[in-house]
């Protein structure tokens, strides 16, 4: 079993890793959310295959909920929303693209040299899990801070969330009641985001939160 | 046994809770400290009668974990100490709990902070001993700030406050480091488990940090004279007589049960710092005018005492002299013991003559003996007790002291073959300079003419409170009569801790004790009674039949000036201006100013006395600036946007990951 379900959970894991780093690249919020969208069918795919090599069916439910709620779901709706919000034509201005990049890959470099030895005892196979799942998360939170734009914001989020399945599904059994909690809490920032989004827009015309830095009398 | 006690525990529990019903009617003081005292009482007796060992698991606190309780020797000797103390001190309060202005901010909290001590000796397991101790700090606290409104017991509440976070803080990781990465629970896994030098000396190091400032060695004594006269009377008594014991029981329980063979380089923080808690304590004591603060300062001294028994007792276990340990040990447990005898006498004295004057600044007292008869001869029996004078009890524990460090020649380090002779004579300095303290005390506020009207007008306290005072009395003078029966009662402890014990005292003749060899020296409090009785006796008798026989009142020779008032008498500032003299420069900084006016000019000299507290000025001044500073730094970070505080947490986390990867 070690040999080809190995290398087959490695490579979708690093493909997630790569679409995370996908991600930080797009500067539309349109592509932006279909590499989301992305993001999570690699996810679901993922788990599937842990569900496969680790006879858990359990993990099949959850590559269920990754696949219709995280790949379809939630960026068929952060779209619709972005086209209500009439956004869908704003480039972004992402701070330093090549720059976000590198630290991406540092990012990724930092999760390998701290995870790789620190689980030296467990299964190889939850260890690279464990540690390409660590890069996704630190990711999707340079991903939050880099970006300005409440939506992508909130991309951010989600691939953070992603990351923190991924490692999960690696680690053999987290219970479905966990899974399920996650993907609750993530429904429900996810509709709180939302509100707070259009009630942005209703105050101050766009979603750029630097108009609540300027609001609030902050200098940049 | 441990279960009646925990049983005597939840009902001191049962009756704060009804207090806070009934705390506001008439009378309700008289059926929360008589509950108590009962309650006391059948602790009292439940940890004199308890036979062997005992223990039990019940199902409270953290699920899964549950609390274990046990009851060994050590835990039935601070058993019996703190409920002796309690039951005194119900007894006093209630008489004197009738001048409670507000019950209510009183009463619920008195049964609690009781049963909360009895709690912390029995605790087997950290969680218990810690939300214990946390117990009997808040309550403690709650009680140190009932009269809050009067000026500085607010400051002193919340100096208190900081300072007990600040000691659990210390006894919380001192406990983290002894069940260590396996995550020993309870004690008894503690015990078995052992450590390497280096952390046993961070944990010896936190315990006095902890337990320290919780019993007030120097210097984290600062909040001791501060809360403690804030409190009502009994509870000061509580609080100093008890509390501190609980303290010493901490750091006796952790250092010498569970951290297993000491160090003999572990002994010289704790000499050190007992020496000097002692020497500053009474000297603190001495320039002292506030009677009640005067009481807390000494008990700073008397906890140093203690502290300067068992680090001897730690040096010597640490050479494998088991006797020479039982004895410090021994010592160390029989002067807490005394001290909760006479300091609760005294608090009891200082509050009986507070209702009766309103007056705590001893300057204005005066004449009190003869307004106070019973009072005073308690309290003066408190004073020679305090001020070790023989056949009563504080003698016998400074003198088994002292013959401890009689012992530590044999020790085979020379450090400590030079430290100890030194220590002992900073602790005959303290005991010394604690003497002339309690003749100023007792002088000033007791004797001579009264210095205001309300000493003028002062009347005996009530039954209950002389009550308390005269058993007290009768105690001081039992241990100090038959230490030898207190000596064997410590054996059971000295042989769980040590493993040794001292020889039978009870079986020498004539109640003598001998803790070494006959040879070496002994004590007989019976022979030196006898002795003081006779030879008072003759004084008297000669005095009466050679000198004149009735009493004669004539007036005072006064120079030439009639009408001296009492501002003319010799006050407390004027006793202890030789030792400020002497010492107060070095430890005060102290200075005095002359104020002469010019020839022709009527305005009267004034003499003014200035004084540095400088453990205050030096440690604690500087850390609160410091913290202030700190805060006003930080003050920023609470109004960052959104977007920045993700950042921070982000480089928080990918700096600890960094960390974490260069640790690796």
């Amino acid at each position: 079993m070690h040999g080809f379900g190995f290398d087959v959970a490695h490579m979708l894991a690093g493909g997630l890793v790569l679409v995370s780093l996908a991600m930080l690249y797009q500067d539309r919020l349109y592509s932006l959310l279909n590499t989301l969208a992305l993001h999570a069918a690699v996810l679901a795919l993922s788990v599937a295959w842990q569900a496969d090599i680790q006879d858990a069916p359990h993990l099949y439910i959850t590559a269920a909920i990754a696949l219709g709620f995280k790949a379809v779901a939630v960026p068929m709706a952060l779209r619709r929303m972005v086209f209500r919000l009439g956004i869908h034509r704003e480039i972004e201005s992402v701070v330093g693209v090549g720059f976000t990049m590198l630290a991406g890959i540092g990012l990724i470099a930092l999760s390998l040299v701290v995870m790789l030895p620190a689980t030296t005892h467990a299964d190889p196979l939850a260890r690279e899990d464990i540690a390409l799942a660590l890069s996704v998360v630190l990711i999707g939170l340079l991903m939050m801070v880099v970006r300005r734009n409440a939506v992508s914001q909130v991309a951010g989020f989600m691939s953070l969330e992603n990351g923190i399945v991924l490692a999960a599904a690696g680690a053999q059994g987290m219970p479905l009641v966990v899974e399920i909690s996650v993907a609750f809490s993530v429904l429900i920032a996810f509709i709180v985001i939302g509100i707070f989004l259009f009630r942005i827009r209703e105050r101050f015309d766009t979603v750029d939160v630097q108009a609540l830095d300027r609001f609030r009398g902050e200098r940049r | 046994m441990v279960l009646l006690i925990l049983l005597c525990v939840a009902t001191f529990l049962l009756v704060a809770a009804a207090a806070v019903a009934v705390s506001r009617r008439t009378g309700a003081g008289r059926v929360v400290y008589g509950a108590c005292l009962a309650i006391a009482g059948a602790a009292l007796v439940c940890a004199l009668f308890a036979g062997r060992e005992s223990e039990t698991v019940l199902p409270l606190g953290i699920p899964w974990l549950a609390a274990h309780f046990r009851l060994d020797a050590l835990s039935r000797f601070f058993l019996v100490l703190i409920d002796t103390g309690a039951a005194f001190a119900s007894l006093y309060a209630i008489g004197h709990g009738a001048h409670e202005a507000e019950p209510q901010r009183v009463l619920p909290f008195y049964p609690l902070f009781l049963g909360a001590m009895n709690l912390v000796v029995i605790a087997d397991d950290p969680y218990s001993f810690l939300f214990a101790w946390e117990l009997m700090s808040l309550a403690s606290w709650a009680l140190v700030v009932a009269h809050h409104r009067e000026a500085g017991n607010a400051q002193a509440g919340f100096v208190y406050l900081v300072m007990a976070t600040f000691g659990a803080l210390c006894l919380l990781l001192a406990y983290g480091l002894l069940a260590g990465p396996q995550g020993g629970y309870a004690f008894s896994v503690m015990r078995l488990g052992e450590l390497d030098a280096r952390r046993a000396g961070l944990v010896l190091a936190l315990v006095l940090l902890g337990a320290g400032s919780k019993a007030g060695l120097v210097p984290l004594h600062v909040w001791l004279p501060l809360a403690h006269p804030a409190a009502p009377s009994h509870v000061s008594a509580l609080m100093s007589g008890v509390m501190t014991k609980v303290a010493i029981y901490a750091f006796i329980r952790i250092v010498f049960d569970l951290l297993g063979p000491p160090e003999w380089w572990w002994s010289v923080p704790v000499l050190t710092l007992g020496a000097v808690t002692a020497v500053l304590g009474v000297m603190s004591a001495l320039m002292e005018r506030d009677l009640k603060r005067l009481l807390a300062y000494s008990t700073i001294e008397n906890i140093g005492i203690v502290f300067l028994a068992l680090g001897l007792a730690l040096a010597f276990r640490a050479n494998g002299m088991p006797e020479a340990a039982a004895l410090a040990t021994c010592a160390a447990l029989f002067h807490a013991f005394n001290h909760m005898l006479f300091k609760s006498l005294l608090f009891f004295g200082a509050g009986s003559v507070l209702t009766a004057t309103g007056e705590r600044n001893i300057e204005t007292l005066g004449g009190l003996v003869q307004k106070m008869p019973v009072s005073a001869f308690a309290f003066l029996i408190g004073c020679m007790a305090i001020s070790a004078l023989p056949p009563l009890n504080g003698f016998a524990s400074e003198w088994l002291t002292f013959q401890t460090i009689l012992v530590s020649p044999q020790l085979p380090q020379w450090g400590l073959r030079l430290l100890v002779p030194t220590v002992g004579a900073l602790l005959a300095l303290a005991a010394a300079l604690a003497a002339a303290c309690f003749v100023r005390a007792f002088g000033i506020a007791f004797l001579g003419r009264p210095r205001s009207p309300q000493a003028d007008v002062a009347t005996e306290t009530d039954r209950f409170s002389l009550a308390a005072m005269l058993g007290l009395v009768a105690l001081c003078f039992l241990a100090g009569m038959f230490p030898g029966v207190v000596i064997d009662a410590l054996a059971p402890v000295t042989k769980l801790l040590l493993h040794g014990r001292l020889a039978r005292q009870t079986t020498q003749p004539w109640l003598s004790i001998v803790p070494i060899a006959a040879r070496n020296s002994s004590y007989n409090g019976l022979a030196i009674l006898t002795f003081v009785l006779v030879s008072a006796g003759i004084a008297a008798v000669a005095v009466h039949r050679f000198g004149s026989s009735a009493i004669r009142r004539v007036p005072a020779w006064d120079c030439g000036t009639p009408g001296l008032g009492p501002a003319t008498q010799y006050s407390g500032a004027s006793f202890s201006q030789p030792i400020r003299r002497v010492f107060g420069p070095t430890f005060f900084r102290a200075r005095e100013v002359v104020d002469m006016p010019p020839p022709g000019d009527l305005r009267p000299a004034r003499i003014e006395k200035y004084s540095h507290n400088l453990v205050w000025e030096t440690l604690y001044l500087p850390l609160g600036s410091a913290v202030t500073a700190v805060a006003g730094r930080l003050n920023g970070l609470q109004y960052l946007t959104i977007r920045r505080y993700l950042a921070a947490v982000f480089a928080a986390l990918v700096l600890l990951l960094v960390a974490l990867a260069a640790w690796q």
